[in-house]
This record gives C-alpha cells, structure tokens and sequence, in this order.
C-alpha cells in the first residue's frame, strides 16, 4: 500500500512538473485528486485494508493528497504569473496616441485676473459688492468731491443718457453707495465694468473693468493703505515684489497717490517692457476725502478711510503679456484658449 | 508742461542735479515727471571755429578748403560744401571723433553720426562745420540761422569754447504731469519753488521792479467789466513808441527749450511771461480799440467775431468778450480779434492780464470748438493776484529789451479780491491721518518751503493765494507727507474690528454658472454693454417689441454703440460670427453680462440691470447638448425640482420648431434653442447655432448651496420598462407628467431608452420606451406595492391616446 501511494505520488508530482498549461494542470488534478482519479481509488480500496491498519493508511493517503494538492497550487500560481506576464506583453499600447479629453472651457483673462484680486482681498476681510452700471451723475461725480462743472468730469469722458444719468467712469460710486448704508466698519471690493467714451484701440476701450477698495473705520491711516496695497502686489505679483507711492490728485481722496511696482518682467532693472524704468503703474489710491466721508453721512472727525481702484484690463494685460486691448472683447477662440 | 533745466536754473541757482536725480525726486515730491530730452544727447565735441582762409577745392567744383581756428594754436583743415561760408566767419565745428544729431536736411538719426577725419575727393578734412539742423535743431527756434548752409556765430562768440554751450543746447527739457489741482505748477516758476522745496535750496523768484513813465495808463484807457462774476479781474498797461526787434538770444534759448518759436520781442515777451507766470496775455494795437476803452461784457446771442486766425466764429450769449466802445475785438481769455492784433506797425499797444473763470472758459473753447495755449491755462482757474505780477513783469522786460516805453499806472479792475486761506493746524491729527509721528516744527519747515505762512497766534497755517488746491487739513497732510517722503511713511495693515471677507450670494451664483459652462466646453467671452439699434432688425423683432424700448446713450461714439443692450444675444453671435469667419471649429462661448431695461422712456430713473448667462455654440453637438447645460447648471446651482421646456416660446430669432421656454416652479427663467437660419445668415454663421439664455436673477432667487445627505438606497429596486406608440405630436414631456403624476411614493425615477420612428412604425407616429424604477426606503418591494402605480401609469398613457407595446 505505502509503496503504492508512493508510486502514485511520483506519478503526480512527475506530471504537475510536466505540465505546460492551467488546463493540462487541471487535468492533473483530475486524474489524481477527482472523484474518479488515483487517490481517491485508492480511498475507495481501503476496506480491503485490515482494520488496525486503516489508520495509519488513511493517514499517508492524506499526507500524499496534500503534498500533491500543495504542488498543485505551488504550480498553478506560477502557470497563471507567467500567462499574465504574456498578457502584460502583449497589452501594450501607443501612450503617445493623443489622449480623449472633456474639452474644458476657458475663463476669460479679465475674469481670472479679478479672481486673484478677490482672492487675496477676501483673505484680508474683504466683501466684495456690486453697484449699478448705469448710474446716477450724483454718485459718480458729485458725492465724489466732483461738482457740476469740475474739470475732473470732462477728464473723464463720460457718455451720458440724460442730465442725471451717465454709464459710470468709475467703481468709486460703490463706495459712496456703501458708506451710505451706514454699516461701519468698511472693508469691500467693488469690481464692475465702466465707461469712457475712448474710441477703441490697442490701449483703449469704451468699455472696461475696474476694481475700488474701500476701508473705513476709526484709525485708518495713510500706512495702513502702504501696508495694505504693498501686501496686494506681494501677493499678485510675486514676494519680491516692492511697491512705489508716488503723490498725485483724485478729488475723492486727500492725501492721494499713484502706486508703481517694480517691473515683473526685469525685477525692477528696467526692461522694453517697463520702458527701462524699472516700474510699472497700477494703481490710485488714498485717504477718502473729508468731505466725501460727510457727504455719504460718515462723521470724519471719527472716522477715516482709504480707497484705492485699479484697471483691471491693465493688470490681465501686463500679467499675460497681452499687447492689444482689442483682443479681450473680440472672444477669438484662439485666444481664448490660452488662458 | 514743460521746463529746461536752465530755466529752473535761473529761479533755483544752487540747484546741482543731474536729468535722472531731478526726475526721480520731482516725481516723488508730487510734480510728475513724465520724461526728459537731453538737447545734446547726440552732440560731442563741438566748438566754435573761426574760418581763417578760405580756397578752392583743386578736384570740386562745389567743395572748398578752409582752415579753421579753433583755438588750439594751430588750424584744422575742413572741407566743406556749404554754400554761405566766409574768412572770418565763427562758426560750430564737431572735431574728428565727435557726433552730430542728424543730417542738414533736419532728419534725426537715433544715437548721432560719429564724425571722422577723412578725404573729400583726395583732400584731408579733419572734421565738419555745422548746420543748426545737424545740431538737433531747427531755424523755427534758431530764427538767425541761415536757410541753407553753416550756422553763423555772432562776432562775441569766443573761440575754442563749446558750441553746444553758445547754443543753449546744454539742456534738458522735462516734460511734466502737472495734476488739474496745481494750477501754479502750469508756470515755471511753480515748478522752480517746487525743485527748490524738493532740494532743500533756496527759491529766487524775479524781482520785478516799477516799471513805467510819468503817464498813467488810466488817461490812455478806460475799462469796464459788467461780469465780475466771469471776470474777477482786468489789468491793463500802455506801452507806446514800440520798437520791434529780434528777442534777446537767452530769452530765445528759453523760449526754443520750450517748443517756443521766437517770433520778436513784444510776441516773445508775452510768451516768456505766459510760461514763467502761467498767465496769459493778450496784446492790443491801442490805435485800433474804439472810444479808448474796453468793456468785458458777454456776447449776444449767435455774436459773429473774426479771430486773430482769420476765422469768423458763432458766440453764444455764455461766452465772454472783450469789446471796445464798438465792437468786440477779443474772445475773452480764448483768442484776441482780427481787428485788433498787434502788426509790425504797431507803435502803442494795450497790454491785457486778465482773470476769467475757468469753468466758463472751458465751456466756451468747448462751444467755440476753439482751445487755445491760453484758454488751456484759463479754464484751471487763475489767481487773479498772479495776473498783476505777469504784467508787471511783462513791462519790466519791455523796459529792459529796449522794446516800448511803457506808460506809468495800471487800469485794473479787481472785484472781490481773493484772499489766501487759512487752515487750523493740527499737527496730532495730521499724523493720525498718516500713520507718522512727525514734529511739529518739522512740519512747518516743509510749509516754510513752499511759501505757506503760520500763525503762531491763532496756530493758523497761511495759505497763499495761488495754492487754491490747499483747503482744509488733509490737504496740509498731503503737503507733509510729500516732503516727508511717502516712501518714508511706515507700512502697517488696519487693525480694529475683524471683518468676514466674501461674495455676495449672486457672485457665488455666478461662479456656479463660470464653473458649469467652462466644465461642458464653453469659454468665457465678454461683449459691449452698447451696441447698435440695429441688431433687434438682426434678431427679426416686430416692430413693437418690447426690447426695443432702450436706455440711449445721448452722446455715444456713434450710433453702433448708442443703446444699452436689452437682449444679451447680439454680442454673443458677433463673437460666434467672428469665430467662424475666423475657420476656429466646434466653437462654444458663454458670457455673464447685464442687459439694461429701462422703467420708463424717455429714462427718468436708473434702468434694471439684468445679469444674463448667455451661451452660444456651433459645431459639435445639438439642441440636448445646449439642454444638458442649462440642467446641470440649475443641478448645481440647487435648484432641486424639475425644470419643464414650453416650445410656444415665440422667439422670432429662434427656429421655429427648435425653441422653448425653461419654466422652473412655473417661471420663465430663461430659453435655449436653434439659431433661425435667417439670423444665421444675418450674422455669416453657415450651419447651425445654438443658444441659451438663462435670466440670472431669477436663478439667484432660487439657488440654495444648502444640502441634507439622504440615506444611500439600502433595499433592492424594482424596474419596469413602458414601450409605447404615440403621434409624433405628442411631446415626451407630457408622458413624464404622467410618470410624475401618477409614479406614487414608490417611483424613484425613470429613464428614456429608446427613441424611434420609421420603418415598422407608422407614418405620423414614434416609439418610446421608458425604464421605471420603483424603489422604498424601508423595505423590499412586492409587486403589489407598485402594481398599482403602473396600472394608473398605463391608464393614463393611454388616455392620452399611446398605444402600449406588450
């Protein structure tokens, strides 16, 4: 008996190691292990054993089913590594075949650009508002410190639908919408389109973007706007980024300034591009005057403000390198898709 | 505005600053400097020679030999083949090595021409003698240079010394951007006590002596102003026994830094002290002012007056004018009359500084169609006090150019006389304001610099009456921060209560639709608020339509651009049109932008200003595409319920069969359909468009980012498909009115498998099949909780005239 199953053991192991194929070794199986196969005959055969000796019978004839099924498995793990080795071979394909995209869409420039400037206001405490394209002469020039007659208002060239309805020129007129609410302390952001009635070419356009700050509470000063408009192109422009105020005029604010930055192109060494001055004018900016503080109903002996508006156009332009206005309302695919 | 550094020089004598540093620190005092010119950026080595000898050329006809002294002890050979040189003339001589500014013929070349010694036709020529055009200049601002030819020194010019010097050309012109509230800045003495305040060096302003005979100006004219109001002041000097003559050279120097034409001296003189004093003046021919007297009155209606240009021109009863006992022989501060200008045979002359109100002059030039150097100055509002010191100092030059006799007294008519202001100075208030903690007596210093006086008395800071900008004490501040230096003012960030940063529930809105619509292939375009009256022919409105009441521009760039948008389609299928005609594929463009609709017309109050979300496409995908859009924004934007389509929708620039409505809880909330071929064509798109126009507002109204989790299924659904024959007029919606109707509280959703008409199918009629899938919360469901729902489902297809298909 014991010579038997060493016999059908060899047997099996010689023809696990033949096999060349999952299939063959499945046979294998079959014909050793299955119902009909060897070990299981001689299972089958155990009653002619003497019944003392069963035992220890049935004890080889699981030793010798075991070490064969072990081998099975040992084997057909292998088998099967090597088929999936010969299918990973033959699966390979052209990663360079172009590739199946959801063609996103594109975000207008103009759009992305305001986006940053939102971001990094809202960060500081900023709210963004909103006020009315077509608007009331009050709000745009008069409580701006800019009386009927001003010079400032023939600067700005405005289009006007009748004597007291104008397109606005600027965003400042959000801030008096919103110091007139009453609701102090201010910190807002007011982006919108505006108007001038520029004919249009590569660096103007009738129609265009701005974006005003306002902050008024009690202790607002002059270096607070320094910090604040500094900490803006630092993060707009990149943390090398260094800052100029120079003085200048608006009626709406006292003490005044324009704000340079240094060239983004030439880190300030002056460049084609910064015309070899090292900087580049982005924005006004200033304490809010006095008296439009006290014409919007806030008492300036208490509170100060500061405000600060820039062309939006004029940072998408200069942030991507884009050389004519034209291109930003002509919505060119082409172009669009750069951005 | 525009000044030479040497003029600056004059009033400012220790000033030692080169072009850059001048630049810098007077921008940064708050006198902008745009740019500079270097006169002799291209000039070198350059001096005055005096032709020795002069022979002829052995090999030319047209050339000649000179030798020229130039003070080196030995003379240089020139060749040269100007027409106009002589022995013992002096003369600009750039050596060899040296560079000149263009060529004779007036053209500049960028860098200069380098000069080298050579041969002209065998002959050594070690160098060129000059022409004013080759020096960079012109005969306009060198009257005395010959027409052809080698500029020519006068006999006083020294020998060996710099020609570039003798010329003036060791300048620098700076071009200003003076701000609208600086109106002194617009002389160049205001901008010389400036440069003095900013370098810390003293202001030498003229002194202006008493100028003037024994005579009184007063027995030579009488004058009236009847509009104070539009004149506050009218001064008036006689100069008789007028001798016209050439302007001194320096006083053309300064004049040609300036882009000046030197004309002769009266001409000059008044251009000199326009530019010096920022006061214009206005010269008369006395001879020619009827009744000796000038009265300052506003013209009649439609007044006809023919300026000194020759041009007749309409006035209207705005405009001021300056008449004598006749007629008018002056638009007032804009341009003086034909009838009255000073000629070459003037011998007495009426020498006018006046004040005008700026707005009014500015309104009439406007009028007049007619901006003049002077009314340019005028209409910024001018110290009537500045106009007495100009004059004065107008006859100061007359006397010492030998130009007139100037006749004793002025004729001065001084209303109200302005004062300066007085500001209170508070100078803890002024460093609350600016974040500084500045001395007070550091403050006045700076004050001191630029002429305002205090009172230590009252604590009053005196304002000068020229500096009109200057009215309460944040003006002051401004004045301490700029000499302060605003790069020295510390950088802090506000502090004080905290605010919460954000977006207004519309602009979150917004970025939703952005999100979408560049999610499905859309890019983001941007049109004009105004456009042309025109497009609603474009569009195929009636006539009637209620878009076509607009908010008109009463003064656009032309009527292309003169109504404010109602309808947001146009710049959206300009930009489509632009795209195809540009051959760009498969375009999709999205804008966010107002339409303006006015409460009334005429407007009386501000329009509504609409936010539409305006998609355009052509190329890849169809009507469902454009569909598919506009649901997954409502999905995303919270619009949780369902949105219906209404094909009436009526829209005439839409196809007719492609249109509707989207109807969200019963409103209209926008529509979307297929470009109408002829709207097409109006716009050159070939093929066919797609648009959506969803009204933002209303979306805004209905948005909710809010969202409750709901427990993920946990029971097996049920399926159940519907395969139906209808007429084709029947519209699937309506089959989904039935599913929503009568589904019950077991049917979760359902779903459009097949759609289908042709071959096996009638004529007339389509198939649809549905998937219905049943599902509860609680448990798992027998057939007879939702048979009962799919019998009142079939029933009432069926009613509906389908036939089902077992």
């Amino acid at each position: 008996m014991k010579e038997k199953l060493e016999q059908i053991k060899a047997e099996a192991v010689r023809q696990i190691q033949n096999s060349d194929g999952l299939a063959k070794l499945n046979d294998v199986r079959v014909a050793f292990l299955g119902k009909k196969g060897e070990l299981t005959a001689v299972l089958k055969g155990m009653k002619e054993v003497l019944p003392e000796e069963r035992p220890m019978v049935g004890q080889l004839v699981n030793e010798t089913r075991e070490s064969i099924e072990k081998l099975i498995e040992e084997t057909k793990s292998k088998l099967e590594a090597a088929e999936r080795d010969i299918r990973l071979k033959q699966e390979v394909i052209d990663v360079t075949l172009p590739a199946k995209k959801n063609r996103v869409g594109h975000r207008h420039p103009n759009t992305i650009a305001l986006e940053e400037v939102e971001r990094i206001f809202v960060g500081m405490g900023y709210e963004v508002v909103e006020g009315p394209e077509v608007e009331y002469d009050y709000y745009n020039f008069e409580a701006l410190n800019i009386p009927a007659n001003h010079p400032a208002k023939d600067e700005q060239d405005t289009f006007y639908i009748n004597d007291k309805i104008l397109l606005r020129t600027q965003t400042s007129p959000v801030q008096v919408r919103e110091m007139e609410k009453g609701k102090l302390p201010i910190r807002m952001i007011a982006p919108g389109r505006v108007f001038r009635s520029d004919e249009v070419d590569a660096t103007h356009s009738p129609s265009f973007h701005q974006v005003e700050g306002l902050v008024v509470d009690r202790h607002i000063t002059f270096a607070d706007l320094k910090g604040t408009l500094a900490e803006f192109a630092k993060q707009l422009f990149g943390e090398n980024t260094r800052v100029k105020f120079r003085p200048h005029h608006f009626p709406f604010t006292e003490p005044s300034a324009e704000v340079d930055v240094t060239c983004f192109k030439c880190g300030g060494k002056g460049c084609r591009f910064c015309k070899g001055s090292g900087w580049i004018e982005i924005l006004g900016c200033g304490m809010v005057h006095p008296r439009v503080l006290k014409m919007s109903g806030i008492d300036p002996e208490e509170y100060s403000g500061f405000a600060f508006g820039m062309g939006l156009e004029r940072i998408a332009l200069l942030k991507y390198e884009i050389d004519d206005m034209r291109l930003l309302y002509e919505n060119d695919d082409r172009f669009l898709k750069q951005f | 505005m525009n000044t030479s550094l040497s003029w600056i020089k004059a009033y400012v004598p220790e000033l030692d600053v080169d072009a850059q540093e001048y630049m810098d620190a007077m921008t940064l005092s708050g006198s902008k400097v745009e740019g500079y010119e270097k006169l002799d950026a291209d000039l070198e080595k350059i001096i005055i020679g005096q032709i020795t000898k002069i022979e002829k050329h052995p090999d030319a006809d047209k050339l000649v030999v000179c030798q020229v002294d130039i003070g080196a002890g030995e003379d240089v050979q020139i060749v040269t083949g100007a027409p106009n040189v002589k022995e013992g003339q002096k003369v600009p001589v750039v050596l060899d090595g040296g560079r000149v500014a263009g060529g004779h013929d007036g053209k500049k070349t960028p860098g200069g021409i380098k000069i080298k010694k050579g041969k002209l036709r065998g002959v050594v020529s070690n160098g060129m003698m000059c022409s004013i055009e080759e020096l960079g200049s012109n005969r306009d601002m060198y009257p005395e240079a010959p027409e052809e030819g080698i500029y020519i020194f006068g006999e006083d010019a020294a020998v060996g010394e710099s020609a570039i010097q003798a010329l003036g050309l060791d300048d620098v012109v700076f071009e200003y951007e003076i701000t609208s509230n600086r109106v002194d800045c617009f002389g160049v003495l205001g901008i010389a006590r400036e440069a003095a305040a900013t370098f810390g060096k003293e202001f030498k302003p003229p002194v202006v002596a008493e100028t003037g005979n024994s005579e009184n100006a007063n027995d030579f004219i009488k004058v009236t102003v009847e509009d104070t109001e539009l004149c506050p002041r009218y001064c008036a000097r006689v100069v008789k026994n007028i001798q016209i003559a050439p302007s001194p050279e320096w006083m053309q120097r300064r004049l040609a830094a300036q882009g000046i034409r030197p004309i002769n001296n009266i001409v000059d003189i008044t251009n000199y002290v326009m530019e010096e004093y920022g006061q214009p003046m206005h010269a008369y021919d006395l001879d020619t002012i009827a009744g000796r007297e000038i009265i300052v009155r506003r013209a009649a209606k439609d007044e006809k007056f023919v300026t000194l240009d020759g041009q007749e021109r309409t006035m209207d009863d705005s405009v001021l004018m300056i008449c004598d006992g006749e007629k008018a022989v002056g638009i007032a501060g804009i341009m003086g009359g034909e009838n009255s200008m000073i000629t070459d045979n003037v011998t007495t002359m009426l020498f006018e500084a006046a004040c005008f109100d700026g707005t009014n002059i500015r309104l009439s030039s406007k009028k007049i169609g007619l901006r003049t150097d002077a009314s340019s100055k005028f209409e910024k509002g001018l110290d009537p006090n500045n106009a007495i010191d100009a004059i004065n100092r107008a006859c100061q030059l007359i006397e010492e150019l030998g130009a007139g006799e100037v006749v004793g007294g002025v004729a001065d008519v001084y209303g109200k006389r302005r004062e300066g202001r007085k500001i209170l100075f508070d100078p803890e208030k002024i460093n609350r304001l600016l974040g500084t903690q500045i001395g007070k007596e550091e403050m006045l210093g700076y004050f001191q610099k630029i002429d305002l006086g205090y009172d230590a008395g009252t604590g009053e800071v005196l304002v000068p009456s020229w500096r009109q900008d200057l009215e309460c004490l944040a003006d002051l501040a401004e004045e301490v921060a700029r000499f302060y230096g605003y790069d020295n003012i510390p950088t802090t960030l506000p502090t004080g209560e905290a605010t919460t940063g954000k977006l207004s529930f519309k602009l979150r809105v917004e970025e939703v639709a952005r999100n979408v619509a560049e999610y499905c292939g859309f890019s983001q375009g941007m049109s004009y608020s105004f456009e042309s009256p025109k497009v609603f022919d474009k569009l195929l409105l009636p006539k009637d339509s209620g878009l076509r009441k607009t908010v008109v521009i009463s003064n656009p760039l032309g009527e292309d651009f003169s109504i404010m948008r109602t309808i947001p389609l146009n710049g959206m299928l300009t930009s489509l049109s632009t795209n195809y005609n540009r051959r760009n594929k498969n375009v999709r463009l999205y804008e966010l932008g107002n339409i303006y609709l006015p409460k009334q017309v005429p407007v009386t109050e501000l329009p509504e200003e609409r936010m539409q979300f305006t998609l355009g496409m052509y190329g890849e995908g169809d009507f469902y595409t454009m569909k598919g859009v506009v649901e997954e924004f409502f999905e995303k934007a919270g619009l949780s319920g369902k949105e219906t389509y209404d094909p009436e929708s009526g829209k005439p620039f839409l196809h007719p069969g492609r249109q509707a409505n989207i109807i969200y809880d019963g409103k209209t909330v926008g529509y979307l359909g297929e470009l109408h071929p002829q709207v097409a064509d109006n716009y050159s798109i070939k093929g066919r468009a797609y648009v959506a126009v969803i009204d933002m507002p209303e979306i805004v109204a209905l948005a909710d980012f809010g969202r409750k989790y709901e427990g993920i299924a946990k029971f097996p659904a049920v399926s159940r498909d519907i395969s139906m024959v209808m007429k084709k007029s029947i519209l699937v919606g309506e089959v989904e009115k039935i599913f929503d109707a009568k589904g019950g509280q077991y049917l979760e959703s359902y779903e459009l498998f097949d759609i289908y008409e042709g071959a096996q199918i009638k004529a007339g009629y389509k198939s649809v099949a549905y998937s219905l899938t049943f599902r509860a919360k609680d448990k798992t469901l027998e057939e007879a909780d939702y048979a009962p729902a799919m019998e009142k489902i079939l029933k009432a297809l069926e009613e509906l005239g389908i036939e089902l298909r077992k």
